[in-house]
This record gives C-alpha cells, structure tokens and sequence, in this order.
C-alpha cells in the first residue's frame, strides 16, 4: 500500500497553501510536480559537483560524467532497456520523437511510403509526420477511434499493408485509454513496420518493459514523472538507432571532423550535440530511484482505486450534467479524466476551480484532431498521480458543485 | 486573487446565456474570416458586411468560453452601424483597456464609448482570459484589413 502521508510530505508543493486554502494538483498528465529528493539531488550536484561531461580529464569532469550516465542506466533498468546505450537523452518526449520521425522520414522513407499514426495521437505525434509528409511526400494513414474511445482496429491490417512505421500512444492523454501496445507492435512488426511507441503518458504511471511491449522505440519524458522539465528519452533498439541519422549537428556527436567531412560518434553520443541537460539528467535519474522506491506497480493500483473513486464521485453527485470521455472501465483507462461540465465552456470552469486552488487543464490538450472527433473544442481534464488521494477528488466535486452559484443553475 | 466576481459580471453572463447577432451573413458579398485561440482551441467565424463605409452588419460563429462569447456579442453591437474608422478606434480602444495595445490618440476621431464593454474591464485581472476577450476583436480587425476599406 502506497502511504499517501508520507508521500506528500515529499512534495513541497503540495504543502503549499494560496489564501490559507491547500492547493489540489490535479494537471499531472500535463506535468507532474516534484518531490524533495529530486529538487535536493539536482541542487546538490549543483553546489557540490557540477562539472562538464565527456570532454575533460580532470577528477570533477569524471565523477560528473559518471553521474549523467549513471542516469542513463537508471532509465534502462526503468524500461528494461537491454542495454543503456540503447537510451538517448532528448529535450522531452516531442524531441524524442521529432528524432525519430525527422530522422527516418529523411533516411529511409520515400514518396509514397506510409505511416500508420491514430486519432488519439497528441499533436507531437502528428505535427512532425505532417512536415515530412509534407517535405518527404509520406502517405498518413489513421486508425480511427470507437465511440468508447478506444482504438478502433476493425481495418488494422489494411491500414498496416505496406506501412514502414506505426506511430502511435501506449495512453491518450485526453481520454486516458490505455491501447494494446504489443498487439500493435506485433501488427506492425507482422506488416513489416517499424513500431514507434508514445509512451510519455503511460511510463509515470504503471510497470514499463520496452522488449515486453514488443516496440522498436519507446519516448517519454522526465517532467511528467517527477523529474525536471528540460530533459526526456528516446529508448531504440540499437540496430534502429544506428541506422537513424541525428537531428542535430556539433560537439560530442562527432567521432572525427575534418573540412569537407565528419564522422559520427556510437549510439547514443550521436544523438546529443553539445552540453546536454546534465543537472536534469541527475533529476531524472533521482525521480526514477524515488519512483522505484515506492513501486510502479503499487502507483498503478493506487491510481487505479483513485480513478475509479473520482469516476464514481463525479456520476454520482452530478448524474447527466457532467459527460466523462473515454472507457468507463479503470482496467482500460489511465488517471486522467477528461470530462464537459454541464454545458459550460472548460474555460470558465476552470476558472471556477482555480478559485478554490483546484489546478485542471481546460483547453484541447494538444490534441485538436481527436478533438474535432469528439465534437467538442476544449475539455477540462483532472488527472492524477501518486501524491493525489480521494481528498483531491472531493475538492474537485465541491469546486463543480460552486459553478452552479456563478452560472445560475 | 481577484474574486470572481470581478470576471463574470452580470451583463457578461447576458450576453453569454443570450449571445447577439449571432449567425452568418452570406458571402459575398459579406467577409468571412476565422479566428482560433491556439491555447484553448476557441473558433469563432466573423461575417463582416460593409456598405458606404459603414459597418452594417457583424455575426458570429464558433464555440468559446462566456468571456470569448459576450466579447463577440458586445462587440457586434458596439460596432454595427459606425463608420469604418469609427469601428476601428473601438477595437484600439477596447484592446488598450484589454492592456495589450496603447491607446493611439487620434484627435479627429474620439472614439464612441465602449459602454457594455466597460463590464470586460475585469478580465484584466485574470491575464490568461485576455485571449478568450480579444478573439473576436482580432477577428474582426482582420474582417476590416480583408474587406478592404
């Protein structure tokens, strides 16, 4: 069992009071907030050890070489990565998957070549197949979505015949669904696709196996699992990384440079030109010790009976005003809970929730395509982590509940 | 923190529970343009009819919080019926008092009120609302420069 007392304690944040009332965070899928042990590590090597990685001989410019990848490591374990070299550092999971998309667009793929991408994708997952669609004449092709907001896989096959990548998300960030990712990864694999798997919303928050899930390259981000904004992964398998060319060009990518030519360094130093996010490396790799001090799994089942408990609060209490997108059932679902509030814009509640300090996300959750499916232009969106417990959920139902006075229903 | 009470005004919740000119008007020979809010994902679509130099008519479409739609709906009937120059030194005005542009004084012209509109004053408070008051307004600003008057 997850001791929530203890747990919060960790998180200064969540200590803090606005107007002596106590802030309730409920914006983790967007980003999460951090606890002590990653604010002191990063401040710590800070003061006591900051020095430059991969490029001087002096003892400090080791140790701190040692510390950013030993990050590196602690991330592989995290996912089960076979090795950690198989694990590049990149500004966040869009970079991540800009790497990856730009990259092998460029590289590899012709006019006329497809890729399988979904409706639920987030506009990271989308935008950068647009432009080298655009730039590489890409065919896009799109697995629709059922009216329970899962995946609709009726026509999986056909869509996936002759496609050379499936990108899609391991969890929607609007409507929390949780996809199949070895039954698409192994669809791809089937079609001789490559599986490229956006996995920033699912990583936080349950047990991560990159071989389980069958993926060929797996993205996320550090910010929405305790770390640092700044700094995010992109776990491939190697023979994919060294066939992927690198986005970015200068120091510490390079094996050798001459005037009319350079060579590049092995997987992952190819893909980090220049001084990376050292001090936020450190986070990550504090926040994923912290994460695995109290357990994925715990955090899932945690999450789980939170979810459940806030799905069954919100009908409750408000019956046929309030409509929750994405599946009824937690087994298929993350803690994130996108819902439309009565016919009120999410905006305005929003604004009736920050009143009481209650933090949701109103707006279309970088997400528009799957939004224009749904029909609506804007959700609010309560999502939560470990640190929430059912206090939060019933500040959130009493934070609704006062729309009424404002509104006049 | 400003209290609420300060954002949603009662005449704001009128417009917004009862939005005014509301619609389309066919085109031509009017002119149609689209605004987003890129943050929040608001779409409002503006028709703009012009005739002898004067506004003569303004309606709107599209989704968007109370602050975005009682905007919209103020501001139609603040500029229906002005001259152009006149509808234009009332977007310059409600954007200063929105504080996003300084108010260019123009001695020939002294803006008419913004009467309604005074009760949008408190968005400036809630700095992130700023957007949803001033989608109509680029909007129709836009309407103005495409229409060509």
């Amino acid at each position: 069992m997850i001791n929530l007392e203890t747990i919060r304690k960790d998180f200064p944040f969540l200590e803090r009071s606005i107007d002596g009332r106590r802030v309730i965070y409920l914006d983790s899928a967007n980003t999460s907030q951090k606890p002590n042990q990653v604010i002191d590590a990063m401040s710590a090597f800070m003061r006591d050890a900051y020095a430059p990685i991969n490029r001087s001989a002096y003892r400090m410019a080791a140790a701190a070489t040692d510390a950013y990848e030993g990050a590196r490591a602690k991330i592989a374990t995290f996912v089960n990565a076979p090795s950690a070299d198989e694990v590049v550092f990149s500004r966040n999971a869009t970079e991540a998957l800009n790497l990856f998309a730009q990259g092998w667009s460029r590289a590899r793929l012709s006019p006329g070549d497809a890729v399988v991408l979904t409706h639920m994708e987030h506009h990271a997952n989308v935008v950068p197949w647009q432009m080298m669609a655009a730039e590489r004449g890409i065919e896009l092709r799109w697995i629709p979505l059922t009216d329970d907001g899962h995946l609709d896989l009726t026509d999986l096959d056909r869509l996936l015949d002759g496609a050379k990548v499936l990108s899609f998300t391991a969890m929607s960030n609007v409507l929390g669904t949780l996809n199949p990712v070895r039954l698409l990864c192994d669809a791809a694999h089937q079609a001789g696709a490559i599986a490229m798997v956006d996995a920033c919303q699912s990583v936080p928050h349950s047990v991560t196996d990159v071989v389980a899930m069958g993926a060929d390259l797996c993205a996320f981000s550090a910010h929405k699992m305790l770390g640092p904004s700044g700094i995010g992964a992109l776990w491939g398998r190697s023979e994919i990384l060294e066939a992927l060319p690198p986005l970015l060009g200068g120091g510490n990518m390079i094996d050798d440079v001459r005037l009319d030519r350079f060579t590049c360094a092995p997987v992952p130093a190819k893909f980090e030109a220049g001084t990376p996010a050292i001090v936020e490396a450190i986070g990550f790799g504090a926040a994923i010790d912290y994460l695995s001090s109290i357990g994925m799994a715990e955090i899932r089942r945690h999450e789980m009976d939170l979810t459940r408990y806030a799905l069954d609060s919100l009908t409750e209490r408000f019956g046929s005003d309030i409509t929750i997108h994405g599946p009824a059932n937690v087994e298929e679902r993350g803690g994130v809970i996108s819902f439309a509030f009565r016919d009120l814009h999410p905006h305005d509640v929003s604004q009736v929730l920050d009143e009481k300090n209650v933090c949701v996300r109103a707006g279309h959750h970088c997400a528009k395509p799957l939004m224009r499916q749904m029909g609506a232009n804007a959700t609010v969106r309560a999502s939560m982590y470990l640190y929430n417990d059912r206090s939060d959920v019933d500040a959130l139902c009493e934070g609704l509940a006062g729309a009424n006075d404002i509104f006049g229903f | 923190m400003p209290g609420l009470e300060d954002l949603y005004r009662e005449i704001i919740l009128d417009h917004y529970r009862n939005p005014r000119n509301r619609g389309e008007i066919e085109s031509p020979p009017a002119t149609i343009v689209e605004g987003h809010n890129p943050l929040c994902g608001d779409e409002i679509t503006l028709h703009l009819l012009i005739a002898d130099g004067v506004v003569s008519d303004v309606k709107t479409a599209g989704q968007g919080c109370s602050i975005s739609q009682s905007s919209a709906s103020m501001m139609t009937q603040a500029v229906i019926g002005r001259p152009v120059n006149e509808a234009r030194a009332i977007i310059h005005r409600f954007k200063h008092m929105m504080s996003i542009e300084d108010h260019v004084h123009d001695e020939h012209l002294e803006s008419p009120p913004l009467g309604d509109l005074e009760a949008l004053q408190g968005v400036v408070k809630f700095p992130v609302r700023i957007k949803c008051a001033v989608l109509a307004w680029n909007t129709l600003a836009q309407a103005l420069d495409e229409s060509g008057v």
